[in-house]
């Protein structure tokens, strides 16, 4: 196999490698450290976290790609790679993805959602529903037995949930048994009862909720479509897993394509002043005025334009797609940093006049010194907080601008284009609302998530929360 | 019987690092037509000793015992809804800050009614006959009009008249003021202080003042209490304390005071700073800090000990057998003070002229309707090795002078000659290749470090910053030796500014400025963020490092006691231009200027025979935007003449080092 590197992988893995430079910087400066130890110390944030990084972790698995090597015995002498672009994710779900049925069908089912004309073994012909080829395919008699196996596999896969559980449990009362230097069974009941600085019980608990909804999920999937497959036959479990990466991807690089206008300009509008302060707010002030909706669209079109007319700068349809979904986290991010550049405005023009950056001034410190070293890392936690707070914003508006025709390449799977096909299907009778449903579900717990993560870091590292966050700590301890 | 009486009162606070014991069994009386004073150093538990009484603590506080008996009625056992009778009707209380207790969307009127309807049975014309009767109280004229004002059309001093006068729309029989003048102005803060003294004689009020600020005590206060740490450390009578201060901490407040007296010696000290109230305290709270603490002070509180006529103190020194002490600690030694009249060598700075507008910009296309003239026109010299005082109250320019002079703010004309180089022509790399010879240290500690950098960062940012040349390990050398210098110790140069208390951060701050070795520093009111105690300290070491590297000081302060202490020369400011100048000797002790009189008899004095007849100023400082005409002091001017409204009054010498700028000696 061949790896591939699409761009928005590329950035993805910078983004990565970012965060954990991050990291370490942090790691080494007591007073960040102080309050991501805020961060871990609230149970909400912990939990959300934890479904985050479930999520991330799909999403990661699926940029992960590879063109796969073609059979020696159909290719060409040497060897050739298909044109088709897998991720890790995709050879993960083979099973699913290459169970394709041949239209509706509905969650657990056994038959297709449709009446077709099936010739029957005596030769003559019948409109009834049809088997599945994957879905069930392994019962004889599935009228009779389909409960029974739904119930055995629902039962096997919460038995290794529970397994699974068990043993991260083991794991972690072991770790901590040893970091703590008592016993194993103590050093559960401290995670347990929650006398730990992070809230590790949080953590556990969640995972344990995932793994017993996972657990099931991965058993039935083994024989059945969980969730039953759409118009062409693709499973939508799958769907929604794939759904996953291009809503993370939104999500972040957008942000990542924001931050150098926000922060820049910001502050160089806040601490410069005079004709530089005037031009950025002009431009800001005029870029809001134009309505969103109607720039990205603008935008979106002249670059499928340009896309569609260059077929030959892509080799494979992935890239193209993917082009284009960086193409909009780009349009997205030239259009969104307007809300944090006004904020880091109002911050650094506060911050210009404090005695600090006046010392700098006194040393001779040149105007781009004091903006890296002074204000800068006294405007970071604003920035984080905005960036923690729009991702959520960025998946769903995501989802809006696909459904309405102006978001991803309509080959990208996406919440958005399960949404918008989703509206085709409650029109039809009887109505397929699996596809819909699966969608809002992931959706709905990706974006809680993030909400609620982005809660608990705003009060970490919100200085006016200080003086409230201990007196609340006081009372509830 | 009193009218108070608080019975050890115990208030705790939650907070993260444990509960503090703010409060901690703390017992006063006050009677009626008596003003008791709280005093003591910031975080000693003052503030919260009132907010107790009127049952505001913040969400944290809780009091956890004692009683608090107004007129025999326990406050502490009343309902919320009770309470809130009994605040403002009888009991009234004034903050420290006058432009954020009033409403600004409310106006003035509406603030008093809503007192006088909760309170009293007025309503309608009789309420606002009442609002006018109690402006009038608290002198402010053309009552009727500025009823309907609102509080940003007031001037700080005025604000709080305002505040006074809602505090009084109940008849309150007690009065809290806390720190009622902290935020205004030596001449504004006589007017208040005098307003309150008679207010409280004419109505037979309870006052409890709290304040840190001992001449405010002699002037107003008829008993004083002590506080140290959350606790009462001794009570007293005003004379009997003035007089003999029995606690070591209450003589050390009084050895702290800079006076001139003091001039070329070094002021005592408290070493170290109030201690955590998050600890539990084995003995006595003040003996990690008290020069005649022994064994039983760290292991034994102390109880209180009644000595004569309503003297009560809390220390092991008054237990009954204890050997007698002295009054005063051992006097430090006198370092002989260099002659003042040695040959003065070519001045270090030099500015004449110097101005500083800024333009008031209006309308669509931001013309410019008018200036604020900040600086207008000032002319000084200053020499290596002295300092020179620039006195005068805020807002009269003498921070953007300072700035002007270092062209951190550019100047709008007028020249700067330092070390014989014109300041306002360089630009650009010269500008700042001198920039190191001259810093500045500012007002407040808490605010001029950077919170996110090490200690050992900022001290190094200026030699980054000017010579980017030294070696790193030769830097950190520098750095541990300033460290040194200013009394701290070098290994605390990898902590961060938050771990360190007001007057280190100052000396942080010092450090930073001396790390490019300049001649001329510039020091914004250093002192004015900090205690008694800790001002001490800073002015010892900013007196020996002028001894030691012959800095030369602009000191700009309001704070008169300072000046005494510490400056060679003075020039008093007044709106943009320097009024009087001359030997710091001359200026305090024989004032020319009719402004410079009005500010020295402004300052609260310790002793009664050095206070001078109080000189009270009419009206406020006058905006710099629109001075008024000829002398801009002849509106305030107890001594002006028809002359004074025409003529700006030229610079008049009176003898080699004397200027002032009066018609009087025109």
């Amino acid at each position: 196999m061949m790896p591939v590197v699409l761009w928005t992988d590329a950035l993805v893995f910078l983004l990565i490698a970012c965060a954990a430079g991050a990291g370490f910087y942090v790691g080494r400066r007591e007073y960040l450290l102080a309050s991501w130890r805020r961060v871990g110390e609230s149970r909400a944030g912990m939990a959300a976290l934890t479904v985050l990084l479930a999520f991330v972790a799909v999403g990661l698995l699926d940029s992960l790609h590879y063109r796969p090597r073609l059979d020696v015995a159909a290719g060409k002498p040497g060897g050739g790679y298909s044109t088709e672009v897998r991720s890790a994710l995709d050879a993960l779900l083979l099973p699913l993805k290459a169970a394709t049925e041949k239209t509706y069908s509905a969650p657990l089912a056994t038959h297709l959602y449709a009446k077709e004309t099936v010739e029957l073994p005596d030769g003559s012909q019948a409109r009834l529903f049809p088997r599945l080829k994957h879905g069930g395919a392994h019962l004889q008699d599935a009228e009779a037995k389909w409960g029974r196996d739904v119930a055995l596999r629902v039962l096997r896969g919460l038995a290794l949930a529970v397994l699974c559980g068990l043993t991260f449990a083991a794991l972690a009362a072991q770790l901590a048994a040893r970091h703590w230097g008592i016993g194993r069974l103590a050093a559960w009941r401290r995670i347990r009862r929650g006398e730990t600085r992070i809230a590790w019980n949080a953590v556990l608990a969640t995972l344990a909720v995932l793994l017993l909804i996972a657990g099931p999920v991965a058993s039935l999937a083994g024989g059945y479509h969980v969730f039953g497959t759409d118009k062409v036959g693709q499973d939508v479990l799958y769907l929604t897993l794939k759904s996953i990466r291009t809503g993370l991807v939104i999500g972040t690089i957008t942000t990542l394509a924001m931050l150098p206008f926000a922060v820049a300009l910001g502050i160089a509008a806040g601490y410069l002043g005079g004709w530089v302060d005037d031009v950025i707010q002009y431009i800001y002030t005029t870029l809001n005025s134009i309505p969103g909706v109607l720039l990205i669209a603008a935008a979106v079109l002249m670059v499928q334009v340009a896309i569609d007319t260059h077929p030959d700068w892509f080799a494979t349809g992935a890239q193209r797609a993917d082009a284009r979904l960086l193409a909009l986290c780009l349009i997205l991010g030239v259009t969104s940093w307007t809300g944090l550049c006004r904020l880091l405005r109002a911050e650094t023009l506060k911050l210009r006049e404090l005695e600090y950056v006046q010392a700098a001034q006194a040393f001779g410190a040149s105007a781009i010194r004091v903006m890296g070293r002074h204000i800068l890392p006294n405007v970071m936690h604003i920035v984080l907080i905005a960036v923690v707070m729009d991702f959520s914003g960025l998946v769903l508006a995501e989802a809006v601008l696909s459904y309405i025709g102006i978001g991803v390449d309509p080959s990208t799977i996406s919440f958005g284009t399960m949404i918008n096909t989703a509206r085709l299907e409650l029109a039809r009778e009887p109505v397929v609302w699996w596809s819909l449903l699966a969608a809002f579900v992931f959706m709905f717990v990706l974006v809680l998530a993030a909400n609620l993560f982005a809660d608990a870091v705003r009060d970490a590292f919100d200085p006016r929360l200080a003086g409230r966050r201990a007196a609340l700590r006081e009372k509830t301890a | 019987m009193s009218l108070l009486r608080v019975e050890s009162l115990r208030t705790f606070i939650d907070s993260a690092d444990g509960t503090l014991r703010a409060v901690d069994d703390v017992s006063f009386d006050v009677s009626s037509g008596e003003t008791f004073a709280l005093l003591g150093e910031s975080g000693c538990g003052k503030s919260m000793t009132a907010l107790s009484l009127m049952r505001l603590l913040p969400d944290a506080g809780r009091i956890a015992g004692g009683r608090v008996l107004l007129d025999g009625c326990d406050l502490l056992a009343l309902t919320e809804a009770e309470m809130r009778q009994v605040r403002g009707r009888d009991l009234a209380m004034i903050f420290q800050e006058p432009s954020t207790s009033l409403n600004p969307v409310l106006s003035v009127g509406r603030q008093i009614g809503e007192v006088l309807s909760r309170h009293t049975p007025l309503r309608g014309d009789a309420a606002k006959r009442r609002a006018v009767e109690l402006l009038d109280a608290v002198g402010i004229p053309d009552a009727p009009r500025r009823l309907e004002e609102f509080p940003f059309q007031f001037s700080g001093g005025m604000k709080q008249r305002v505040m006074i006068a809602m505090a009084l729309a109940g008849d309150p029989r007690l009065l809290i003021a806390d720190e009622p003048t902290t935020a205004l102005d030596v001449t504004i803060q006589a007017q208040v202080l005098e307003l309150l003294g008679d207010l409280q004689r004419s109505r037979g009020m309870g006052m409890l003042l709290i304040t840190h600020d001992l001449g405010i005590v002699g002037q107003l206060a008829q008993r004083v209490g002590v506080m140290y740490a959350g606790q009462l450390v001794e009570v007293a009578e005003r004379r009997a304390f003035f007089e003999r201060p029995r606690h070591p901490y209450s003589q050390k407040l009084f050895a702290a005071l800079p006076r001139p007296a003091r001039r070329g010696a070094g002021l005592e000290t408290i070493p170290g700073s109030v201690p955590s109230l998050a600890a539990s305290f084995a003995g006595c709270r003040f003996a990690e800090r008290c020069a005649h603490a022994w064994a039983r002070c760290r292991s034994e509180p102390p109880s209180w000990h009644g000595t004569d006529a309503g003297h009560g103190v809390r220390c092991h020194l008054y237990a009954p057998g204890a050997a007698p002490v002295d009054r005063a600690g051992a006097a430090l030694p006198a370092t002989p003070e260099r002659d003042d009249r040695q040959p003065v060598p070519a001045p270090l700075l030099e500015a004449s002229g110097l101005k500083v507008h800024f333009p008031i910009r209006r309308g669509l296309f931001k013309r410019t309707v008018g200036q604020v003239r900040a600086v207008d026109g000032v002319s000084l010299g200053l020499t290596s090795g002295r300092t020179l005082a620039l006195v005068g109250e805020s807002g009269c320019g003498k921070t953007t002078a300072g700035k002007a002079i270092l062209q951190l703010i550019r100047p709008t004309a007028g020249s700067v000659r330092f070390g014989g180089e014109e300041l306002t022509a360089l630009g650009g790399e010269r500008l700042r290749r001198l920039r190191g010879q001259m810093q500045i240290v500012f007002q407040d500690p808490y605010a001029s470090l950077d919170p996110r950098m090490r200690v050992g960062d900022i001290i190094e940012e200026g030699m980054g910053a000017l010579k980017a040349g030294a070696a790193a390990a030769e830097r950190e050398r520098r750095t541990v030796g300033l460290l040194e210098r200013v009394g701290l110790s070098g290994e605390m140069r990898g902590r961060y500014p938050h771990e360190f208390s007001g007057g280190q951060r100052q000396r942080i701050a010092i450090a930073r400025a001396l790390a490019v070795e300049p001649r001329l520093l510039v020091c914004d009111e250093p002192t004015s963020a900090l205690d008694v105690s800790v001002q001490a300290q800073i002015l010892n070491l900013l007196r020996e490092l002028q001894a030691s590297l012959g800095l030369a000081y602009l000191f700009i302060t309001h704070n008169i006691a300072v000046v005494e202490y510490l400056a060679h020369e003075v020039a008093v400011m007044y709106l943009g231009r320097i009024v009087e100048r001359g030997s710091a000797a001359e200026v305090l002790g024989d004032p020319k200027h009719p402004y410079t009189e009005a500010l020295l008899s402004a300052v609260p004095r310790l002793d009664a025979q050095g206070q001078r007849p109080l000189i009270v100023l009419r009206s406020d400082l006058p905006s710099p935007a629109n001075p008024p005409s000829g002398c801009h002091f002849h509106p305030r001017c107890p001594r002006a003449m028809p002359q004074c409204a025409r003529d700006y009054p030229t610079e008049t010498r009176l003898d080699d080092t004397r200027r002032v700028r009066c018609l009087l000696y025109g």
